[in-house]
């Protein structure tokens, strides 16, 4: 009983609200949206029996997806973006994590705290901060004019850049966190050996320490692009109208044009997008994690 | 390697002034006395002063607070029980679903557990509130505070278990005297995550709330979408300042838990 009890908690809580709002909203991408409250098509209704209300379903909503330009390049963009910022993160975050895995013993602890410090805080105010320091009277346009670099301010808020550097900003620690526990438990004797071989510095770094840091690469790319494919914040708060990214048509599609069943179908197709890097992910952790043992 | 090379320290220098900075000017800009935010025009303290004096941030701050204990507590006993399920329950029917649905919301997109929650929220007639915000709250944390807390449980030793019981307790006194205090720095470390996702968390409260409930981060998005403020800053500066309180107090207070804990086990070994 109490083995049941345990089992089944936790269970009925995650049916009914992780499953459940997840088959609505398969249901209503295959609706029709309609003036009404609530504004789709068709309801259920008990009385005309389930069959009655499966004939009213259809694909609309994803064939409406295919014809409108606005959303193919809005999932091609974000898919863009989000591999581009994973690429630059992984650039400027692996010199820092193998810095940290080089770094004294004593200081490591400090290290990963001043690592993980940004992460406990909050993700908007950290979005936020950098629009003070990219608006054309900003911080930097400041101190790039009056050290003479530039003459005329730059342009980079409301602009890809600037969602560039907000998702490097705030994914890093996504990024070294993973990579330093490779590079942590890297045997050094290794890298000696290979230096003992006759291999170059700059040869052993990339014969023996990128290959064998490559499971913590693997794992901060994906936890890095998975969240990034449908950020809303970064867009919304640091890109302009150029910028497209699904997370944001979606809620524009929702709270701004109120089509509910189009902003369905938006999110079933994104998540569809989203199995194969999810997939992929699972699949390097277990290996990981079977290596290990 | 006892020195480290050029090359190490400036990544090391570089990485850290850039994860830094940004968070220092906040700090600092937040005592300008300018209203334009980017001239500085003197020391002054007035935009804390105003931001005490605002009624709707406070407001606010009080609904998150009220949330954020609510889904943590909720969130942290469910997603304790859903890692001993994980870790402990052995075969039973639908495990499979169950630890998918376990590690899905880690990995879904916060736009989709938003509006998927609405459209359940709304279907079954919820006024949106205060409590739909927390019932959603409490279902993405439970996931986190259960990875949290099973990656401990894996590592436990049963024989601790099995010994109580052998020695005359229940199997809920040989939990609450045995294998709760061992696995609690693991459950309150889920809490303080699963306190912390629901401070921060914008956008799965954008949908999920009501007009009757605006909590913090979706005042500031508001706010903040009209530019930069000082007020704004003054408010951040107030978070940034208590997360780093906690993270650093947090931190020793492990790491004196871990030498006590050394001591005692070398005192053990001594016997």
């Amino acid at each position: 009983m109490r083995r049941f009890l345990l089992i089944a908690i936790p269970y009925a809580w995650l049916l009914v609200l992780f499953l459940v709002p997840f088959a609505i909203v398969l249901k209503i991408s295959l609706s029709d949206a309609a003036i009404a409250r609530p504004p789709y098509f068709p309801q259920f209704d008990w009385a005309e029996g389930i069959m009655a209300f499966v004939r009213e379903l259809d694909f609309e909503n994803f064939i409406f997806l295919t014809e409108d330009d606005l959303y193919w390049k809005a999932y091609l963009s974000s898919l863009k973006i989000a591999l581009t910022a994973t690429v630059l993160t992984l650039v400027a975050g692996y010199p820092i994590a193998y810095a940290m895995a080089r770094a004294p013993e004593e200081w490591r602890p400090t290290l990963m705290m001043l690592v993980i410090l940004p992460f406990w805080t909050s993700f908007l105010i950290r979005v936020y901060a950098w629009m003070g320091i990219l608006s054309n009277e900003g911080y930097l346009n400041q101190i790039l004019l009056w050290t003479g670099i530039i003459s005329e301010p730059l342009t980079i808020l409301n602009t890809n850049t600037a969602v560039y550097i907000g998702i490097v900003y705030t994914y890093l620690p996504f990024m070294i966190l993973p990579i330093y526990s490779a590079l942590d438990r890297l045997d050094g004797s290794l890298i000696e050996a290979a230096e003992d071989l006759g291999c170059s510095r700059a040869q052993a770094f990339w014969l023996v320490t990128i290959p064998l840091s490559r499971p913590g690469i693997i794992a901060g790319c994906f936890l890095v692009f998975i969240p990034v494919l449908g950020e809303f914040v970064i867009p919304s708060l640091l890109g302009g109208s150029g910028t497209l990214m699904i997370g944001k048509v979606l809620w524009e599609e929702f709270f701004s044009n109120r089509d509910w069943p189009v902003a369905s179908a938006v999110a079933v197709v994104l998540l569809l997008i989203l199995v194969v890097p999810i997939v992929l992910f699972q699949r390097n952790q277990q290996k990981q994690a079977e290596a290990e043992k | 390697m006892s020195r480290m090379s050029w090359f190490n320290t400036v990544s090391l220098t570089l990485g850290f002034a850039f994860l830094y900075i940004p968070m220092l000017i906040l700090i600092v800009y937040s005592f300008n006395e300018s209203k334009l935010v980017t001239v500085w025009a003197g020391f002054s303290t007035k935009w804390y002063g105003e931001l005490f004096q605002n009624d709707a941030f406070l407001n606010a701050a009080w609904v998150t607070l009220k949330v954020a204990v609510m889904s943590s507590t909720l969130a942290t006993i469910l997603g304790t029980m859903a890692a001993l399920v994980l870790v402990r329950a052995g075969r039973f029917m639908g495990r499979t679903l169950f630890s998918g649905m376990i590690y899905a919301p880690l990995v879904m997109p916060e736009v989709i557990t938003g509006l998927s929650l609405l459209l359940l929220f709304i279907g079954i007639g919820l006024d949106r509130g205060v409590m739909t915000i927390v019932l959603a709250h409490t279902t993405f944390a439970m996931c986190y505070v259960s990875v949290v807390v099973s990656s401990r449980l894996v590592t436990f030793d049963r024989s601790l278990e099995e010994a109580a019981l052998d020695l005359g307790c229940s199997p809920a006194e040989a939990f609450r005297l045995v294998t709760l205090p061992i696995i609690a720095p693991a459950v309150i470390s889920g809490w303080l995550l699963a306190f912390t996702l629901s401070l921060d968390d914008l956008v799965i409260a954008s949908f999920t709330s009501g007009p009757a409930a605006t909590t913090l981060p979706i005042k500031i998005f508001s706010a903040v979408r009209l530019g930069v403020s000082p007020e704004i800053n003054a408010l951040s500066t107030i978070m940034i300042g208590i997360v780093t309180v906690g993270v650093i107090s947090a931190s020793l207070i492990s790491k004196q838990a871990l030498v006590r804990q050394k001591r005692d086990e070398q005192a053990a070994a001594r016997g």
